[in-house]
This record gives structure tokens, C-alpha cells and sequence, in this order.
């Protein structure tokens, strides 16, 4: 049975009380020219440079200039990881921000978000902007209007300077963060500060030209709001600014060079270039090298051979990317390459699918992404930083097992931005596996496939004097030499077959799950991935205001799969929800394949939007209530 | 395993006692792995400071018979190994070896895409005009009209021309040789191994079990009474472009190497056809990092590299 869910203007976490730090912010408007990303990003800034935890969330067309973006800044005075379906402030710099699309423009028709606003909540607009006031139809929220090009252009002639729209007009993304700094009680030099730094040597003139504009907008949003005090107010907390604020392909670039990685290669795709993009700018001060391929395959097979060479090498892609290196993936595995790391960032599929949304679909494609039966190992971050930690990780497993890693992460991770302390990169331990030397022979050939007790075969890397060899995506002997006989390629699948249950024994605890909350709970959670962070969110939530204990299950080594400690839990478990972005329940198939359990509650979404805080607080509610059996759920 | 003296470097230096070709007899791949290792005992490189990547077919079996490291990748993607190989390495000798098939048909995108990026790497392309391993299909080089005995049905496709196509993909080495033609084939890898960039050698392989046109009677020329194929460097051809700032002699040379691919029937041209030194891959590389002017990445990426400006960035 298939019950769907998504009753838009249901408020899903009503609360009229002053909210000190608790802020759900959003800014909607067109694709390039609307300036919504940068006035997010600043806002999302100055508050993490205020101290406060910071959560910050895009959704965007698959379209350069135009279509429509929604770009949300959670805070809080505890450390965040989702978003929540209410908005406080919302941010209208076009009627679409409101109220969708008209129904003829079938292909990108959307609701808006004007019913997201909580009540009580402000929405703040262009009065220039084509908006119809009287479609708001909600007595329960405020608006306040404010003329952006007339702000900017009066706080340019302030200055004496003369106004010219081509030059100053970028400032309108002042406009709305001046406007939220004052019903928030937020001081606007947070900002400022941030602008001077932004702005190169020789623009440092444009500083004051943006506080006026900041200035201005607090001023006469102030005035604009009818209420005495807006119910959330932001508190700076000194004492923690140093946090970054970090999207998920930057950690994960940091953690590439930090590992040493030498070798990155790449072809452009959404959600994963800026990951290699990130990388590239940093070829002047590191020695890595990024090179942009004429396709993935190229991606790939590059990559194996800088693997081969001896070089940390990576490449990073999404899902129509990732169909491609299948033929290179395998390879890198008969061929017991130590790697490559693979971070398949995924999108909505199929085929080019959403482009830039999310989507947990790859799960099975990673687990079994080329033909034949060949090890490599599948791990799945839950945010930047376990991301980071795992992508150093990853370099260590394809040394060590001399296979292929495949870090499944996603378009959430990818593109959310959220503050950290830091990577916890430090004291990771560095493992470059077994290397083969010529002492080690005497005067006996080298064998790169050598078979071992443990499966691992010391590795000469290319160069190396006196361990001349050559290795095949043949079958082949110790020796590397093509051979078809039977003995041998039993042998030969054995050994490889082998080093999955040596990694599965090896690999800590820490990197295979994770029971998040208390042992003992009505409701254990299962998932993977990027659900982790609205997962996490929503257990205190549901103690304090459902009254349930739930705890969570994150599977986060899918291959070799942690099978024994993941039916111990389930087995322990007194009602079980799994949580996945996908339509199959794909982790529950692989569950159910591991250890024969089936789970038969599930909370799927495939919308192409990331699970919130609320949607998982919802799914467990309603599972806990009745017997649901697969739960869909969706909030446009 | 003893390492090489390089003093006396030769051809068995480079050989491989125990692994035995599994060509068919008169295979021109003979040829070919006989230059080759003439080749590199001329270069005076130790085995262990050579690499030879190669595709599938017959003709990527070559690095087994080759004491070297080696890789015998997939299908098409010799050149897209070999790439990662020697940018990791620098100090590696890194040769290419695959079929016309590998390289101009299914690999067409790398050969094209491995031209414009100049890596130093030589590429022995062995153009027999079939895919020998899945037995005699016509590859991109047979041309329109040709039906050699293994073919069903005669080619209705134009072919390739693969001097043209690496003149257009902006190889900085072209050259034709012939695997039977051996002391000048020797030369030409030679050459192409020195050359400063992606050198490519289109080398003319008879393959007698599939290809009954372009035999080695045919280019001896039996039926017109002299040798089809003939060395560039005799007619006085200089393929080579003596002042690379000079625009006009680039595209000249190029026009002139174009023209002379279209050769073919009773004079087949043997030689280099182009050549100009240009800025590699590797010497772009290290105009964004000088370090890596004198070492390799295996050297200069070592794990534990200090993030904290980094992180510090995003705070
Ligand atoms: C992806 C893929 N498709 C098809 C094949 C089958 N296959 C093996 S060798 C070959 C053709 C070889 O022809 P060529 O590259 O000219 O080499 P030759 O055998 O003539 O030396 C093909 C199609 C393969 N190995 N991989
Ligand atoms: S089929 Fe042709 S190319 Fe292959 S080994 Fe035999 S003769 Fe050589
Ligand atoms: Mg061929």
C-alpha cells in the first residue's frame, strides 16, 4: 500500500514563542541575475562568523539564467543539519518566490513558497518586483515591501557618487539581508565586515556604498513592519566564532589534498565538478594535479594508471559519469590497482534525470557498477565532514586492498553548506598498504599478483628496479601473464574475492556504522547517507515533542557490508523505519539480501528534494501510529 | 630479478624468456615488438624505467613480450592510462601500443583528445586494417569499396586517415612506418620516444590470417615490379618545423604532411611526416607549479600535506 504525503500549508512545527537563534530563512528568486545565491551565502556567513550553527540549503533548475532558485539558511544555538518546511523570513525577489508558476508552464510548475511561511513569519519583497499583494491571501503573516533600485540608487547619491545601474546594482543582494538583519535585531556590521573582505583592494570604496544599502534597508524595513518585535531574534555567541562554513565538495577537495592525493581528474558535471573546480585552484600551492578529461571513461582510466604509477589518484563524478567508468571501475580491480577513489556525488537519475537535485538512486549501481564478480569497496559519508574523514579514508582502503573505492555521497552534501570546528582530518592514520622491494625476492621474479594468506600481493610500484611486470584485464597468472586455466582462475578470483573480507574485518567500527542515540528505543531509524543530518535532527524532536525515543542506525560501509552487527541491531530493535531518497528502499534490499531481515516500514522520498527535519519527524510519527508499510513523502 | 646494467643494454635486455607471443605466423606484430625492443636498447633506458600501456586486441599483447613494466588495459583506453601513467611518473619512459581499431575506433575520442594535450608519450599504432582478435572485421582504416576474405560484404564506409585526423588533433610527432621495414621502424621509434610531446607512429602491420590487401607481397610490390613503400627522407620531405613561432611554416608543414597521407596504391610513403616542438602537457604543468618541473608527483604528493590555511579559509 502506497500512502503519500504532503499536505502543503500544514504547519508542521508551530511555535509562537521567542525564538532566540532558532531561524529558518529563505530567499527565492531567478537563476544569475536575481543575486540570490550571494545574498544567502553572506547571510549564512555572517551568522556563522557570529557564532551561531549554521545549515544552509540550495534548490535549483537544471538552467543557467532565469529559472527559479530557493536558497534556505537554517541557524541555531546547537549544531544543525537539515532544514525544517517553515520558513520565519521569506525573501520574495519575484512572484514565483510566492506563488509558483502559472499552470502553462507545465515543465516547471511549482507551488511557490508562500505557504512555507510560518505564521507570524514576515514576507519581504520588491515593490518594484511584479508581485500581486492581494494573491497573498494570509492574514497570518506580515509583508513588507521595500523598493530595491530605489533603495540601492538612494544609498549611492548619499555618498555624492552618481548612480549607475550596470555598476551598482549588484548591491540589491544587500537589500534583503539589511531588511532581515533588522527584524532579526541582527547587526549589520556582521555583514559589513564580510563585504570589505570579499571585495578586492581596489573596490574597497564599494564597502561603505553597501553598509548605506544595508543601512537603508534595516531602516526602512523597520518602519515597514507593523509588530513591535519579530519573534526570532539572532544573539551573536563570540565565544564560537572561529566555525567554518563549508560545502560538502570543498571538505572533500581539503581531505583529497590532505591525503596527498597527486591526481584528480574530472569531467564537468553536476553536483561534482565544483569539487574538482575547488581543486584546480589550488594546483599553484599543492602538488596535485587536476586534469579535465574528455569524458569519464578517460576520467577514469587516467586515474587507474596514476593509481598503478604509484600516485593517490581520484576522480569525482555524478550518476551519468559514473555509468561510464564502469568499464575502467573493473579494470582498476582485476588489475589490483591501488584505487582509485571514486566520489560519486549523487543527482536524480535516471539517465540525466533532475540534474541538480538529489537523490539516494545510485545505491545498487555502486554496489555492482560493472559486469564480471570483482572486489571494491562502497562507503557512504552522512555530511561534509564525515565526507572528509572518509574520503582520507578511502586513499588508505584502495592502498592497503588495492581496490577501488567508491565514496557515495550526494547533491545534499554536495551543495549544503554547514559549519564545522573542523574536517577532523588530524591524526587520521596514513596507510600506503604493502610495497614490494627487490630485496625481498632475491633472485626470483617478481609476482604482482602474488598469492598470499591475506589475499594482498606487496605491490611494485612503476619505476621500481627489478619489479618489472605487466598486469592485465585478463585473467592472469601471479605473474600478471594471461592465463585461462582453471586452477589459476580459481586462484585468481579467490585472492581478489578475499581482500573484501579481509577490509570487512579490518576497517573499524567507526567507519562501518553508527547507533546514534540511545541503545534502547520505540523507534530505531535505518539509513545511509546524507539522510544522517535530518535524521539526527529530528531524534531530539521526537522525544520532546512526540514523546517518542528513536535512535538511528547509520549503515555507512555498504561494500563489504557490516552484516552480523546490522542483524544484531535489527534483531534488537522494536519497530523499525527505514528512511531512504529513493523509490525501491534500495539499503532495505540490501539489507534484507545481508542478513534475510526484510524491513517493511519504510519512509521513501523521490521527489528529487532532500528529506527535512519535519519529514522524518513526520515518518516515524505516522509509522509509530499504524502500520504503514511503505511511506511516501512529499512537500513541494 | 636483476637490475639492468645500462651500459650494455640490448635488444634481449628487453626481451621476456618465458612469455612467447601467441601471434599468428608472419604476423607483422613480430615486427613491431622487434623494433621495439631494438628501440629501447638504442635508448639506453633500464627496463625497469619503461612502461608500455597498451589496448586489447592482438596487437595490445605486445608489453607481455616486453621485459618492462607494462599494463594491457581495455579496449580503446591504452591512451587514457598511459596519460595517468607518466603524469604520475615523469621519469618513466611511457610507450603506446594498440590496434587501428583501438586506437581510431573506439578510442577515437582519446586519440584526438590525447593530440591536443601533448603528454610525453610515443604511440605505436598497429594499422592492419582489421580487428584481428574478434577475427577480421574491417577497422576504421579499410577503406570504402575493400573487401578483404574474412569480410562478408565489401566496406561502405569511408575510412579514416589517421595522419590527417593527428594533424588536426595537433600531435606534435606524426610518422608512417611499416612493421616489416625494421632498421627504419627502429629509427622511427627512436625519434618518436625522444621527441618532446605525443608522438605518433601509424605503422603499416600486414596481418595475414585476416587481411589478404595489404600483405607484404602487396607491399613489396610484386605485381608492379618495385617496392611500394617508400622513405620520405629520400625525396627530401622535412616534415619538421624548424622555427615553431613561425606560423605560416606550421601550417605549411602541416598542409604538406596532410597532402602526402593521401598517398596510397603504388607509393606508400615511410617516415616522419610532421614534427614541432611545442610546450607539453607536463611544461604547462609546471609553469602552475614549479616544483613539478623537476619531480615527478610520485615524489611531491605525499599524504599529510598541511590543510590548515585551507580550512582556514572557509572560517
Ligand atoms: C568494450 C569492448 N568492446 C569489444 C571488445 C572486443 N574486441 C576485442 S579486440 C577488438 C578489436 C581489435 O582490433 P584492433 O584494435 O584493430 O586490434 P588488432 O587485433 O587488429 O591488433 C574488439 C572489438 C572489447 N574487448 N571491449
Ligand atoms: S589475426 Fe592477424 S593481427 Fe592477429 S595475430 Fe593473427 S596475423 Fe596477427
Ligand atoms: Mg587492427
Amino acid at each position: 500500500m502506497v500512502a503519500r504525503h504532503g499536505k502543503p500549508n500544514r504547519p508542521l512545527a508551530g511555535d509562537d514563542a521567542m525564538k532566540e537563534n532558532a531561524l529558518s530563512w529563505m530567499i527565492g528568486g531567478p537563476a544569475l541575475t536575481g543575486g540570490v545565491n550571494s545574498s544567502a551565502e553572506v547571510f549564512a556567513k555572517a551568522c556563522a562568523r557570529a557564532g551561531l550553527y549554521v545549515f544552509s540549503n540550495i534548490e535549483y533548475h537544471s538552467n543557467i539564467m532565469g529559472r527559479h532558485i530557493s536558497y534556505r539558511v537554517r541557524t541555531s544555538d546547537t549544531p544543525v543539519h537539515s532544514h525544517v518546511e517553515q520558513v520565519d523570513l521569506l525573501l520574495a525577489l519575484d512572484s514565483e518566490t510566492l506563488f509558483g508558476t502559472p499552470e502553462y508552464q507545465d515543465y516547471q510548475r511549482h507551488g511557490g513558497h508562500l505557504h512555507r511561511v510560518a505564521p507570524d513569519g514576515v514576507v519581504i519583497l520588491d515593490a518594484k518586483a511584479k508581485i500581486d499583494h492581494s494573491a497573498i491571501e494570509r492574514d497570518d503573516i506580515h509583508v513588507v515591501a521595500l523598493a530595491y533600485d530605489d533603495l540601492v540608487r538612494e544609498s549611492v547619491e548619499e555618498l555624492g557618487v552618481t548612480y549607475n545601474a550596470r555598476r551598482h546594482s549588484v548591491m540589491r543582494n544587500m537589500v534583503p539581508i539589511g531588511a532581515s538583519c533588522a527584524l532579526l535585531d541582527f547587526d549589520i556590521n556582521h555583514v559589513v565586515s564580510l563585504v570589505a573582505e570579499v571585495l578586492p583592494a581596489h573596490r574597497q570604496d564599494m564597502v561603505e556604498m553597501n553598509r548605506h544599502v544595508l543601512l537603508h534597508a534595516a531602516e526602512q524595513a523597520r518602519r515597514a513592519y507593523a509588530k513591535e518585535e519579530f519573534h526570532v531574534t539572532l544573539r551573536p555567541r563570540p565565544e564560537r566564532n572561529g566555525h567554518m562554513l563549508i560545502k560538502g565538495v570543498d571538505a572533500v577537495g581539503i581531505a583529497k589534498i590532505h591525503a596527498g592525493c597527486g591526481f584528480q581528474t574530472y569531467y564537468p558535471i553536476a553536483p561534482a565538478s565544483d569539487e574538482s573546480v575547488m581543486l584546480e585552484r589550488q594546483q599553484t600551492q599543492y602538488p596535485i594535479v587536476v586534469l579535465q578529461a574528455e569524458d569519464e571513461i578517460a576520467s577514469m582510466n587516467m586515474a587507474v594508471g596514476a593509481a598503478h604509477a604509484g600516485v593517490r589518484a581520484a576522480t569525482s563524478t555524478a550518476g551519468p559519469g559514473f555509468s561510464l567508468m564502469a568499464e575502467g571501475l573493473g579494470f582498476a580491480s582485476i588489475t589490483e590497482a591501488a584505487g582509485p577513489v571514486v566520489v560519486l556525488w549523487q543527482r536524480g537519475g535516471p539517465s540525466t534525470g533532475l540534474p541538480t537535485r538529489q537523490s539516494q538512486q545510485d545505491l545498487r549501481f555502486a554496489l555492482q557498477p560493472a559486469h564480471g564478480e570483482f572486489p571494491h569497496i562502497v562507503v557512504a559519508p552522512g555530511d561534509a565532514r564525515e565526507a572528509a574523514r572518509i574520503t582520507h579514508m578511502a586513499f588508505n582502503w584502495g592502498d592497503r586492498y588495492q581496490m577501488p573505492v567508491v565514496v557515495l555521497a550526494d547533491k545534499f552534501i554536495a551543495n549544503s553548506l554547514v559549519t564545522l570546528d573542523d574536517l577532523g582530518l588530524d591524526g587520521l592514520p596514513i596507510d600506503r598498504g604493502e610495497y614490494w622491494t627487490l630485496e625481498m625476492n632475491g633472485s626470483e621474479p617478481y609476482r604482482r599478483h602474488r598469492l598470499t594468506e591475506s589475499g594482498i600481493s606487496p605491490r611494485a610500484v612503476f619505476g621500481t628496479p627489478g619489479g618489472q611486470y605487466v598486469t592485465t584485464s585478463d585473467e592472469h597468472t601471479e605473474r600478471g601473464r594471461i592465463d585461462e586455466q582453471v586452477e589459476n582462475r580459481m586462484a585468481q578470483m579467490e585472492k581478489r574475492m578475499q581482500k573484501l573480507d579481509l577490509a570487512a574485518e579490518e576497517i573499524p567500527d567507526e567507519w562501518q556504522y553508527e547507533m546514534v542515540g540511545p541503545e534502547d528505543a520505540d523507534v530505531t531509524i535505518v539509513g545511509w547517507g546524507s539522510t544522517r543530518g535530518p535524521i539526527t535532527d529530528a531524534l531530539p524532536v521526537l522525544q520532546s515533542e512526540h514523546g517518542i525515543s528513536a535512535n538511528f542506525l547509520q549503515i555507512r560501509l555498504l561494500r563489504p557490508f557490516p552484516a552480523s552487527v546490522v542483524r544484531e541491531k535489527l534483531n534488537r530493535a522494536r519497530r523499525v523505519v527505514l528512511v531512504e531518497d529513493n523509490y525501491m528502499g534500495q539499503l532495505g534490499m540490501l539489507i534484507a539480501e545481508q542478513t534475510g531481515i526484510k524491513l517493511e516500514r519504510m519512509a521513501l522520498k523521490y521527489d528529487g528534494r532532500p528529506f527535512s527535519q519535519d519529514e522524518v519527524v513526520e515518518a516515524v510519527c505516522e509509522h509509530s501510529a499504524a502500520d504503514l508499510g511503505r511511506l511516501v513523502l512529499s512537500h513541494p | 630479478m636483476v637490475v639492468a646494467d645500462t651500459e650494455r643494454l640490448t635488444a634481449k635486455t628487453f626481451g621476456v624468456e618465458d612469455s612467447h607471443p601467441d601471434w599468428c605466423g608472419g604476423c607483422g606484430d613480430f615486427g613491431i615488438l622487434s623494433a621495439v625492443k631494438q628501440a629501447l636498447a638504442k635508448l639506453g633506458r633500464p627496463p625497469h624505467e619503461v612502461a608500455v600501456i597498451s589496448g586489447i586486441g592482438c596487437s595490445g599483447k605486445i608489453p607481455h613480450y616486453i621485459n618492462a613494466y607494462g599494463l594491457h588495459t581495455l579496449h580503446g583506453r591504452a591512451l587514457n592510462v598511459a596519460t595517468g601513467v607518466k603524469l604520475a611518473n615523469q621519469d618513466l619512459e611511457v610507450l603506446v601500443a594498440g590496434g587501428d581499431g583501438d586506437g581510431y575506433g573506439i578510442g577515437a575520442g582519446y586519440f584526438v583528445n590525447s593530440g591536443r594535450r601533448n603528454v610525453n608519450l610515443a604511440y605505436l599504432v598497429h594499422n592492419n586494417g582489421v580487428y584481428g582478435l574478434t577475427k577480421g572485421q574491417a577497422a576504421p582504416t579499410m577503406r570504402r569499396g575493400q573487401k578483404t576474405k574474412g569480410m562478408a560484404e565489401a566496406a561502405i564506409q569511408e575510412s579514416v586517415n589517421p595522419i590527417g585526423l593527428a594533424i588536426a588533433s595537433g600531435y606534435t610527432f606524426i610518422a608512417r612506418g611499416y612493421a616489416m621495414a625494421q632498421p627504419d621502424l627502429v629509427d622511427l621509434i627512436v625519434r618518436a620516444v625522444q621527441h618532446r610531446g605525443t608522438a605518433l607512429i601509424d605503422i603499416l602491420q600486414p596481418c595475414p590470417i585476416y587481411n589478404d590487401l595489404m600483405t607484404i607481397d602487396f607491399f613489396r610490390g610484386r605485381d608492379i615490379g618495385h617496392n611500394r613503400t617508400y622513405r620520405l627522407a629520400d625525396e627530401g620531405f622535412d616534415g619538421r618545423v624548424h622555427d615553431p613561432s613561425n606560423q605560416d611554416e606550421i601550417v605549411a608543414k602541416q598542409q604538406a604532411a596532410i597532402a602526402k597521407s593521401f598517398e596510397w596504391g603504388d607509393r606508400i610513403p615511410i617516415g616522419v611526416l610532421y614534427q614541432l616542438d611545442a610546450p607539453t602537457y607536463e611544461d604547462e604543468l609546471a609553469g602552475r607549479l614549479p616544483e613539478l618541473g623537476t619531480s615527478s608527483l610520485l615524489d611531491l604528493a605525499a599524504p599529510g600535506q598541511d590543510i590548515s590555511r585551507l580550512q582556514d579559509a572557509y572560517r
